[in-house]
């Protein structure tokens, strides 16, 4: 009769182990998947647009699931004019992001005011949220909100992120 | 085939004491009204008995130094005749404020508000007057001469804010007549005293 010895490599545990970092792991999770809040405020709207389509796809980078839902959202993209009107009503929608949640300042009007130097402009969204990515163009190409896309990624793939829960809890 | 310029004859016979000759500037007929108290009944007969069916637009020009301050423009369009007219009126500051239109063409409710937000003049038995472009409570009429275009700081707790944008020596102002383009490229200049020379 015999019997079965495994000694040494395991072929039915190694086969489904992968080692790594939790960090790595949940990052890339996170990182693949960041659903956008499209606060679309002028033209800069409709190359966000562009880049949801089927040309340019943003679904390839995972970012595809564009709902006016702030509370299912990780990234607020800021694509447009922010004018002081609208400025503490998009400051309330990113308070209404769950944590953890970045931001792109889309195009020059949303970077710095762009060519609105102007009593009815806010000179860049920074003054009033966090902004992780900012993009050039005056509207930038779908490509360039691709790029910050991955600018993005690259950065939650770095974040410390236990780190982070630790000192939340 | 009727014209404008019969049209607004037309018009001047019924309010003769209210109502200027008119003036014919490239093919467009203005007519001046004296007293702007007199402009709801002027643009209800235009619209009644002369088929202007379409108000396309008052705008509002500030003249800030003068006596009268303020030029109200009232743009009248018929389909039926296909003739556009304009009427003026002057209206001092001490007074900013003259009656409505919005009984005449539901058309004037926004265009009065933006005048009232922009220059802060008020219209009397508006259904509505809003500010329409800034938010409510913002202290300022921003299309006036005096105000400057950079804005003034204000502040209004969980309603809005404003601070001053940076102009860095502007405002940037473009002057017609440079010999290329280099030379009409808005620059940082006071238009008055730096003539075609860009500012140092």
């Amino acid at each position: 009769m015999q019997t079965t010895t495994e000694i040494g490599y395991n072929s039915k545990v190694e086969g489904d182990v992968v080692v790594t970092r939790l960090d790595a792991a949940l990052n890339w999770c996170r990182k693949n998947s960041l659903w956008p809040m499209p606060m679309g405020l002028a033209c800069c709207a409709i190359e966000l647009m562009a880049a949801g389509a089927s040309r340019f796809d943003i679904s390839r980078f995972g970012a595809e699931v564009m709902r006016f839902s702030p509370r299912q959202s990780d990234v607020m993209i800021v694509a447009g004019t922010v004018t002081y009107k609208m400025a503490l009503a998009v400051k309330r929608i990113y308070d209404q992001m769950a944590e953890p949640k970045w931001v792109i300042a889309m195009g020059a009007c949303a970077s710095t005011g762009g060519m609105y130097r102007s009593y009815a402009v806010l000179q860049g969204v920074d003054h009033i949220l966090p902004v992780d990515v900012y993009v050039a163009g005056c509207p930038p190409r779908p490509e360039a909100l691709l790029d910050a896309l991955i600018k993005l990624q690259n950065k939650v793939a770095r974040e410390p992120l236990i780190a982070t829960l630790k000192k939340v809890t | 085939m009727t014209t404008s310029l019969e049209l607004a004859e037309r018009l001047r016979a019924k309010f003769p004491a209210l109502i200027s000759a008119p003036a014919e500037f490239r093919g467009e007929i203005t007519l001046e009204v004296s007293d702007p108290e007199a402009i709801p009944e002027v643009c209800a007969f235009a619209k009644r008995e002369l088929g202007f069916d379409y108000l396309v637009d008052i705008t509002s020009v500030d003249h800030c130094g003068e006596d009268p301050r303020f030029t109200l423009a009232y743009h009248l369009y018929g389909y039926g005749h296909l003739c556009p007219l304009r009427l003026k009126l002057r209206l001092s500051e001490e007074k900013s404020e003259l009656p409505t239109v919005t009984g005449v063409w539901r058309a004037a409710d926004w265009h009065e508000r933006e005048i009232y937000d922009m220059m802060g003049l008020r219209f009397r038995g508006h259904p509505d007057l809003r500010r329409i472009l800034m938010w409510e409570g913002y202290p300022y009429f921003p299309l006036r001469k005096d105000f400057p275009l950079s804005g003034k700081p204000t502040r209004l707790p969980e309603v809005a804010f404003t601070e001053p944008a940076p102009l860095d020596g502007g405002p940037f102002v473009t002057i017609a007549g440079g010999k290329d383009t280099i030379a009409r490229e808005p620059r940082a200049r006071i238009p008055e005293t730096d003539a075609l020379e860009p500012r140092k």
